[in-house]
């Protein structure tokens, strides 16, 4: 069981942000993402894209302002679960939270603060009628074991990164891979697009340009899947494997169900105070949640996650005196033993 | 004003708005749709507009004559669901004069 002060749903800039305001006053601080890698949408969406609005940086990258945060967190020696999405939260009797991911890791604070974003990222999967009923039957919407595929046939539909990269990877470990993709061109790393035509020319992958696949045919295994082809009549190809790579989207998933007082799809705080849910311990912040004049801008994620770690700071030691003190005057203390403080005064005499 | 055009949205519901729009806010469709409330914050926009999710997907029905498709919005269509010969993003379509009585239908969630 990982435990810590504050337990952080989301790996985002406010989520990131929260560790400084929360180490600060000396509170530990744990994150969840389903993500591999921290950043939020400004990792997973936009890396390359510049953000204007971020004070004292008239342009940041926003890869950029993720690598930024991670450094001026660093000191606080925050912890992670990667790749894991948080689907419970139990109340125990002491008035702290118990959070488990998908994956079973457990996780318990007395604060849980809910940076989530627009919700953790999920699969987009392509509306076949039936490919519901072949998930983890041959349909799989991304690759955790390559190893599965080993002497398949597999059949693999998208034309971004992954489904290139995939390709790629998959002509050495399956019997054979088939990559199908509405058009002709891909919109992957020039290197990629050029591998898999190489690939092609040497008969190692099957390319299907422009096509989808439109159906699912089998018993209680992938047995085959539907090609439709422009001016072409549709098709059968025979296949162990389906693997849709369209990339992801957010879905605010598990969270909905946490008794959480939701509106427009994110979840009701008291702006007036400090940003905490209807469930006492428990805050939002950032994109996640709203309120009468909400705004989804970082800098105010920033701000909330400001004001949610001073009351966070009530709830876990309510009868210590604290006043904010700006960090200019008061430096910063890492858990890590090092000390950022400004330099002193140097006085000398003239003579 | 005299600057707002007047925009028939079918919502995902099938039901039809007569919007008017302002030509002067810099806004796009996807925005004229999240103004009016027309689909469920969360569902439309969430990438805010950068041509990267196909949330705003939408079918033009009429036959205005509409901004080109730039690059990154047709790599967005080739991967999205649901796609039409006459899909576009609402995030790409800046609401200029010529606009009046555009007739749009926004594509299903997915």
């Amino acid at each position: 069981m990982i435990t810590t002060h504050i337990l952080i749903i989301g790996a985002g800039p406010t989520g990131l942000f929260t560790v400084f305001e929360a180490g600060l006053l000396k509170l530990r601080c744990h994150l969840i993402d389903a993500l591999p890698q921290p950043g939020g949408q400004c990792s997973e969406i936009y890396p390359k894209k510049p953000i204007y609005d971020i004070p004292a940086y008239p342009e940041i990258l926003a890869g950029d302002l993720t690598d930024k945060l991670m450094e001026q967190i660093k000191q606080f020696e925050p912890g992670f679960t990667l790749g894991e999405r948080a689907d419970t939260i139990e109340k125990q009797e002491d008035g702290s939270f118990v959070v488990t991911t998908n994956k079973g890791t457990q996780h318990k604070a007395p604060i849980v603060a809910i940076a989530g974003g627009l919700g953790s990222f999920e699969p987009r999967k392509p509306p076949i009628p039936n490919i519901a009923s072949f998930e983890d039957k041959g349909v799989e919407y991304m690759i955790r074991e390559p190893e599965l595929y080993r002497d398949k046939d597999v059949v693999i539909a998208g034309g971004g990164d992954s489904a290139l990269d995939w390709s790629i990877f998959l002509t050495d470990v399956a019997k054979s891979v088939t990559l199908v993709h509405r058009r002709n061109e891909f919109r992957g790393a020039l290197d990629s697009v050029d591998r898999v035509q190489e690939l092609k020319n040497e008969g190692k992958i099957n390319l299907i340009t422009p096509a989808e696949v439109k159906g699912i045919v089998g018993k209680n295994h992938v047995e085959g899947v539907i090609i439709s082809k422009k001016d072409e009549e549709d098709y059968t190809l025979k296949t162990d494997h389906f693997i849709p790579l369209f990339g992801l989207a957010p879905k605010l998933g598990p969270i909905a169900n946490w008794g959480l007082e939701i509106e427009k799809n994110a979840i009701k705080v008291n702006n007036a105070l400090d940003y905490q849910t209807n469930i006492p311990g428990i805050y939002a912040i950032g994109d996640v949640n709203t309120y009468p004049g909400k705004l989804k801008l970082i800098l105010c994620g920033f701000h909330e996650a400001t004001l949610m770690c001073q009351s966070a700071f009530q709830r876990i030691f309510p009868d210590k005196k604290y006043v904010m003190k700006y960090t200019t005057v008061g430096g910063v203390d890492g858990f890590d033993g090092t000390r950022k403080e400004a330099p002193k005064a140097v006085v000398k005499k003239i003579e | 004003m005299e600057q707002d055009v007047t925009l028939k949205i079918t919502d995902r519901d099938g039901v039809l708005h007569e919007v008017k729009a302002p030509t002067d806010m810099a806004m796009n469709l996807m925005e004229v749709v999240r103004s009016y409330e027309l689909a469920p914050e969360g569902t439309i926009g969430v990438c805010g507009g950068m041509a990267m999710c196909a949330s705003c997907q939408c079918y033009v029905k009429s036959d205005h004559e509409l901004p080109e498709i730039g690059m990154d919005e047709d790599m967005m269509l080739a991967e999205a669901f649901h796609v039409q010969e006459n899909s576009r993003l609402g995030c790409q379509i800046q609401i200029t004069p010529e606009m009046n009585g555009l007739e749009v239908e926004l594509a299903p969630e997915s």
